[in-house]
């Protein structure tokens, strides 16, 4: 783009988050609600970088117990078998459905993992008023906002395990507690990339907040 | 239609966003964003889409999803049998996020998209529209009845080695919106609604837009 390219928060106009209307705050310092659609407007989203550290942070501690406790216990007449995420996987591979066990693996390993990964990346480059790669780091928010609720495969997968095999006292099978932590994590990843505001990758090196808020 | 200026989303570059062609689609230059889409026909379609959504969604819930049979015994799960399993299995924290997305979300998501979509017929549309368009927006990544297709065909094969499953009607009702949901979303205009809809403001403000 151009040197002449311009935000609209550097012109003083506020995009709303809801209704895509710009508008013009009277009072910069508190721009209020949108005169259209009537949602809450700010420049950024609040607190956007120090929101979404906490909750990466909570995400992060909540995925190690959520791959080493069990997600699934079997239990049959003779015997007492504990899954976790990871042994699931490998028990699909083993009974010969390996593109599952890939899709399983994609979905609850390698996606929470890499999310972690990204927006700690993209929070550390934001924090440092990084220009390098701005194209890229928009295409990689956009990419884990897209795939991050596929994590959740996990989850129903269990769920619809659980509440099948009830065939007592022959067979049963529970969830373990490394369902809820593994839940946990899914859940606060997503809360973490809608609190993380991408125009903070853009924001770097113009110095729009001197004028108001 | 004319030039309507508008800032990135994604990152807040301002431009023009130029008059689409039915069916086209404008991206941010900058950061490739997508800004604007054209749908052929943006409010009927998805209403239609909508209501068969709805009906969908009600044969999914009340219908089995599977049954199972094994060593002489039956057993089937419904969609909320599922989530009250892991609630009675002491679970109760993943059992309420477990109905939320296959559930509360998208039953909020097509209650409210119906309502938009039938309450912007007749224009300048009230403004409790807003409200519920912004709720229907906050429901939709929270909406995951296409992973949890996925996730009972995981479970699907992986009892398969233990027992004879069979897919019930709910089972062919969730492949359908699945197909569905994506639908409505894909042919719907929100700004179609945000041109309808009475603004909360009355009063004359420094808005650039029209």
């Amino acid at each position: 783009m151009s040197a002449t390219a311009r935000s609209g928060a550097e012109t003083g106009l506020v995009s709303c988050e809801t209704c895509g209307l710009l508008s013009r705050p009277a009072h910069p310092a508190h721009p209020g609600h949108c005169p259209r659609c009537g949602g809450g407007i700010e420049w950024r989203r609040r607190d956007s970088v120090q929101r979404t550290w906490a909750l990466l942070i909570g995400a992060a501690i909540c995925y190690i117990p959520a791959n080493i406790l069990p997600v699934l216990r079997t239990n049959t007449v003779v015997s007492s078998d504990a899954d976790t995420i990871m042994s699931g996987a490998i028990f699909l591979y083993m009974s010969g459905s390996w593109p599952l066990a890939v899709i399983v693996l994609v979905a609850s390993v390698m996606i929470p993992l890499g999310k972690l990964v990204a927006l700690a990346y993209l929070l550390i480059t934001v924090q440092r008023g990084s220009v390098a790669s701005n194209r890229d780091r928009a295409r990689l928010y956009r990419l884990i906002e897209i795939i991050g609720r596929w994590s959740m495969l996990d989850v129903f997968v269990d769920t619809f395990t659980v509440a099948l095999i009830q065939l007592q006292p022959l067979m049963s099978v529970e969830p373990g507690p490394g369902v809820v932590f593994f839940m946990a994590v899914v859940v606060l990843t997503m809360l973490a990339v809608k609190s993380f505001d991408p125009r903070l990758i853009w924001d770097a090196g113009r110095n729009w907040q001197d004028g108001h808020a | 239609m004319s030039l309507e200026t508008v800032a990135c989303p994604a990152c807040d570059l301002l431009q023009h966003v130029p008059p689409l062609a039915p069916g086209a689609k404008a991206r941010c230059p900058r950061c490739g964003e997508p800004l604007a889409s054209r749908p052929v026909d943006p409010l009927d379609r998805p209403l239609a889409l909508t209501v068969a959504a709805a009906i969908v969604f009600i044969i999914a819930n009340t219908q089995p999803l599977m049954g199972l049979e094994a060593v002489g015994r039956q057993a089937s799960t419904t969609i909320l049998g599922g989530a009250y399993e892991m609630w009675a299995q002491g679970r109760e924290l993943t059992a309420m996020v477990v109905a939320f997305c296959v559930v509360i979300a998208p039953a909020s998501y097509i209650a409210f998209m119906l309502t938009v979509l039938l309450a912007v017929r007749r224009p300048p549309a009230p403004h409790w529209v807003a409200e519920l368009l912004r709720w229907a927006d906050f429901m939709k990544p929270w909406s995951m009845s296409e992973v949890m297709m996925l996730g009972i065909l995981v479970a699907l094969v992986k009892i398969a080695e233990l027992a004879t499953v069979t897919p019930g009607i709910g089972m062919y009702a969730v492949g359908l919106l699945v197909i569905l949901l994506p639908a409505i979303m894909v042919n719907f205009d929100p700004g179609e609604v945000w041109r309808r809809v009475e603004w909360a403001d009355g009063a004359a403000c420094a808005v650039l837009e029209r």
